[in-house]
């Protein structure tokens, strides 16, 4: 196989240039959504590569207790994928960085997947993850979302075993690694042979692979980012978010440089 | 390529970290239902573990009383451990077996697939764990601990709603921790597919003896069956083997708790809209936004904002009709069939008595109604007496 694969540039893929890339994750409206609008913002400047928006859902089947919460409290608030929309476009006339939506299908195939995927180029929002809409499902959702130039993100998991390649083949933007088994949460120790994986992707795609799930500390992410492209944060970001609500730029700054400077 | 529609609906809308989890029942599914010693095993274990067939029941009274078509009750209720679950359950634990698995993880809302899995888990050796929403566990306490007897661990949700939709969030979630050894026995006919198909299956045996057992009795096909409907499951396993028979008539009843016109019920034909949760395509109770929706009823067991993709399927081309039943008409049931008949449904059974009690007087005397009585009422006896105002210790 050709080791000159053409990969073509896109604004998600051109953040791992050259270095490896830190991503964070939020939950839009948790507690606010003029305060996911500062936290952004924040953590862009304090070094993210990328920010994963989520758009709350009432039943995250792919998230534990800590992002699930986080959901409950947009909700509570009254946050809905329209005012998500009005704040992303606030977010664009400050910063260029790439913004990724994650949300279910239901919230998107409810909106209208066209009117979803209009709306986020519109707006500026460069890719989504759709935990719940596998490869065998996706044909609904892929010539929409790449008519208004939005990638899908695929997900590969430990357990998609003779299913990697087949799904690295038609990655594009970035591949979500997913870094142990079960949902989303704060692990202690990652133990799945990621390298393996990373080099059965290697062989199909140039496609970047950012490694989450279960990545909290600065150790942790320097050693991903060995044999990974990128880290990608979540449950102790938000974790952040649930402790501090409001005041939650400060320690978020500063969580985020920890982290981007751990980068090898 | 998608899989398992019915239609525009079902599907198979499950995370990366579970579909080759899926992908291997899918096939030891397809492998085994040709299987005849497999076929042969389930059988054996229905009729002489469970007690099958169930039997087809004229119900004089209730007939004399209402003065119309004739009803037959399906007997479920008879069924070890007191309901339709039971059918699903060996067959699930069945292959679960031949597929080398030693874990069965099962969601339940009013309690009695929980119970059936745990027995099923005793008697074949499986370790058993239960997910089910603390406003069920409060309310169906006896089958908690009758769980817990069995030798399950009831598992206390108390995310979301802290019901049934929840207790299957809780259940995926589990699964996506540990699939090696563990198997999901879904409990209804929904979810991703091979679920609303093998379950499907294995709930036919219903319709493939009442159509057996109506023709030896009346020498005739009924002119409508009804089953109550939560996920779907005894009402596509009353509905099957009539499907091809156009005479007759397929009525679902949802629960309509308080009322369709409140927010206070689960009837998601008569209030939902199409959606994708739960790994199907199907219509759900949800608002603008594609959050689904907190439903309501009296009735664990119908307490769900989602419906099978099958029934989506035949509500859209109009072969089965739904009709929603509130609380006080599944109560009003619950105590007429005691009374008349000396049998006791569950809840759940009595919304399909309920419209029995609706449609038997409209209808002649040379008619025939079959009704699915889905499962006993023993578990509803505390609740029934306190939303009378009664005030008894369980
Ligand atoms: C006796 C009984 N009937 C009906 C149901 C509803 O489920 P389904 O619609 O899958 O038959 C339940 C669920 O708990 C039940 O226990």
């Amino acid at each position: 196989m050709s080791k000159h694969i053409i990969i073509e540039e896109n604004k998600i893929s051109q953040i791992f240039k050259n270095q490896k890339a830190f991503i964070g994750f939020l939950t839009a409206g948790d507690p606010c959504l003029s305060k996911t609008e500062e936290f952004i913002l924040a953590m862009a400047e304090a070094g993210a590569d990328l920010i994963e928006i989520g758009i709350p859902f009432s039943d995250p089947i792919a998230e534990g207790p800590v992002i699930e919460a986080a959901n409950e409290r947009a909700l509570s608030v009254g946050t809905t994928t329209d005012k998500i929309f009005a704040m992303v476009a606030r977010v664009r006339e400050k910063t260029d960085i790439p913004l990724v939506f994650l949300t279910y299908m239901n919230p998107i195939f409810v909106y209208g997947v066209e009117r979803f995927f209009a709306a986020c180029e519109k707006v500026g929002i460069n890719g989504a993850i759709i935990p719940d809409l596998p490869f065998e499902e996706k044909g609904e959702v892929l010539s929409i979302a790449h008519a208004h130039e939005v990638d899908v993100i695929t997900l590969i998991a430990p357990t998609s075993q003779d299913r990697i390649q087949m799904l690295a083949k038609e990655a594009t933007g970035f591949i979500y690694l997913v870094s142990s088994m079960g949902v989303t949460g704060v692990r202690s120790e990652i133990k799945t042979d990621l390298a393996a994986i990373i080099a059965d992707i290697r062989q199909v795609t140039q496609t970047p692979v950012a490694v989450g799930f279960g990545i909290a500390t600065p150790e942790q992410a320097a050693t991903i980012s060995q044999f990974a492209d990128g880290v990608i944060v979540g449950s102790a970001i938000v974790r952040i978010i649930a402790e501090h609500g409001a005041a939650s730029t400060e320690p978020l700054t500063a969580y985020v440089k920890s982290m981007k400077a751990a980068l090898v | 390529m998608s899989k398992g529609k019915y239609g525009i609906h079902g599907g198979q809308y499950t995370p990366e970290t579970l579909m080759n989890a899926i992908i291997e029942v899918e096939k030891a599914y397809e492998h085994y239902k040709n299987d005849l010693a497999f076929q042969a095993e389930l059988t054996e274990l229905l009729n002489d573990y469970a007690g099958r067939p169930s039997r087809l029941y004229f119900a004089k009274k209730m007939t004399a009383d209402l003065g119309g078509a004739k009803v037959y009750l399906k007997r479920e209720d008879l069924n070890h451990t007191g309901s339709h679950k039971i059918n699903n359950v060996l067959g699930q634990a069945l292959l679960a077996k031949k597929m080398g698995k030693t874990r069965l993880i099962a969601e339940t809302g009013a309690g009695q697939h929980g119970v059936a899995t745990a027995t099923a888990a005793a008697l074949m050796g499986f370790e058993c764990e239960i997910f089910m929403g603390k406003e069920d566990t409060d309310r169906q306490a006896l089958n908690v601990f009758r769980m817990r007897l069995l030798g399950a661990k009831v598992h206390v949700v108390t995310s979301g709603t802290m019901t049934l939709k929840d207790a299957v969030n809780e259940t995926f979630r589990e699964w996506t921790t540990r699939v090696d050894d563990t198997h999901y026995v879904l409990g209804s006919v929904m979810g991703p597919h091979p679920f609303p198909e093998m379950v499907r299956d294995f709930q036919s045996v219903i319709s493939k003896e009442a159509r057996e057992q109506i023709l030896k009795k009346e020498g005739k096909l009924p002119d409508a069956v009804i089953a109550c409907v939560g996920g779907g499951s005894n009402a596509i396993g009353a509905f099957y083997n009539f499907i091809p028979d156009a005479s007759v008539r397929l009525i679902g009843c949802e629960a309509a708790g308080k009322g369709v016109d409140t927010a206070l019920h689960a009837a998601t034909i008569a209030n939902g809209s199409l959606g994708i949760f739960h790994g199907m395509k199907s219509y759900f109770c949800q608002d603008e936004y594609g959050q689904i929706a907190p439903v309501y009823s009296i009735s664990a067991g119908l307490d769900y904002p989602g419906i099978g993709p099958e029934h989506a399927y035949l509500h859209d081309t109009k072969r089965a009709e739904y009709v929603p039943i509130t609380d006080d008409e599944a109560v009003a049931a619950f105590e007429y069939l005691s009374r008349t008949e000396g049998i006791i449904p569950a809840i759940e059974s009595a919304h399909a008595i309920a419209y029995a009690m609706v449609l038997a007087p409209t209808m002649t005397k040379d008619q025939i109604i079959i009704v699915n009585v889905s499962g006993r009422g023993d578990k509803d006896v505390a609740a029934i007496a306190r939303y009378k105002g009664e005030d008894i210790h369980e």
